[in-house]
């Protein structure tokens, strides 16, 4: 098993509207049970799981967004964006529920090239 | 280098824009299922700012099934699945955009 | 190589599993190695034996069966992904106090580790999605 193997995680869908992004999440937090080094990059609609004020109670859905402020606690704290995704959609850093760091398109590019592997979600 | 693969159509999806956006020289890009649409010269205009070193792929099985040979614009080469295979071996991470 | 294969789409919902399928016999044929491989999300429904397309139609889990058994690949099924779905084998089925379970034979159930453990030792990972 190689030691310095890190993943990136792409996310790109929306949450609620199906399980992938509440896939994508149990997939991070496993990795990180196994301390490997995980990145979460959040893209295209992906961003929309950033979202701080997130109710879905009346969908009696669980809360994707309480997970997302806990992935500090699993020692997941490389959380990624793209400047553009958020911008398209309207949608400014502080609305979002976790601290995370906001790319331009060649940032993204290259965090492709920052890991071994890339889990597409 | 990247390899990125599309699985849907530009009319339908987003999905190729979205990796158009992000794909940086050297990379492959390669369209398989209903990504193949994406290669038709109607969508030319799609990939006119695509550097040289970004190759264009399409998965022969899907061209054939969808009844596109004949129709897919010459920036795109077929590749079989074993082309494909090679591909995802020569670069060294994939990234699928579905 | 070793390649370490992800499907995300559901069998008859998009074509992940029939591409993914495609692109492990390629593999195999040109040397590589694929140890296991992992059904995740939608992917899941290849695992139900109860799958019974017309007979003159492809049977994707029958086709994952043979491959399986004639290269050893391992068919891992995220037991979280599968249960939720509906999918799952007698034990399970026993524990939900269901009538019966459903995955069929070469599939098997385990947890989110057996993808971890797939990509951190393979060569090189790819996912198959579907449409979301």
């Amino acid at each position: 098993m190689s030691q310095t193997a890190t993943i990136l995680l792409v996310l790109r869908h929306s949450p609620y509207s199906s399980q992938i992004a509440r896939e994508a999440l149990d997939a991070a937090l496993t990795a990180a049970a196994f301390e490997v080094p995980i990145s979460l990059l959040f893209i295209n609609d992906g961003v929309y799981q950033l979202l701080a004020k997130q109710q879905p109670d009346q969908l009696q859905a669980k809360n994707l967004s309480k997970t997302l402020s806990a992935l500090a606690m699993y020692d997941i704290e490389r959380l990624y964006t793209a400047s553009h995704c958020l911008e398209l959609r309207g949608l400014s850093n502080d609305q979002l529920i976790v601290d995370v760091e906001t790319l331009d398109d060649s940032g993204v590019s290259a965090l492709f090239h920052q890991h071994q592997h890339i889990l597409s979600f | 280098m990247l390899l990125h693969t599309v699985n849907h159509a530009p009319l339908s999806s987003q999905c190729l824009s979205d990796c158009l956006r992000v794909i940086t020289a050297p990379a492959a890009l390669l369209l398989i299922e209903d990504g193949v649409y994406g290669a038709s010269p109607k969508h030319e205009s799609l990939f006119v700012e695509l550097t040289g070193d970004i190759a264009c792929y399409a998965l022969q099985a899907d061209v054939e099934a969808r009844g596109l040979v004949g129709l897919i614009s010459p920036r795109f080469t077929l590749v079989s699945d074993a082309e494909f295979v090679e591909l995802t071996i020569q670069c060294q991470r994939t990234q699928s955009w579905y | 190589m070793k390649l370490a294969v992800v499907v995300n789409g559901s069998p008859t919902a998009s074509q992940a599993a029939n591409t993914a399928l495609r692109y492990v016999e390629a593999a195999l044929e040109l040397g590589h190695q694929v140890p296991r491989v992992f059904f995740y999300g939608e992917s899941v429904h290849t695992a139900n034996m109860l799958t019974t397309p017309p007979q003159d139609e492809s049977n994707l889990t029958l086709r994952w069966q043979a491959l399986s058994q004639q290269h050893e690949i391992e068919l891992i099924v995220c037991i979280a992904a599968a249960v939720r779905r509906g999918v799952m084998d007698d034990r399970e089925a026993g524990r939900y106090e269901h009538p019966a379970g459903n995955l069929a034979d070469g599939f098997e159930l385990s947890g989110l580790g057996q993808l971890v453990d797939a990509t951190l030792n393979a060569d090189r990972v790819i996912t198959f999605g579907g449409q979301q």
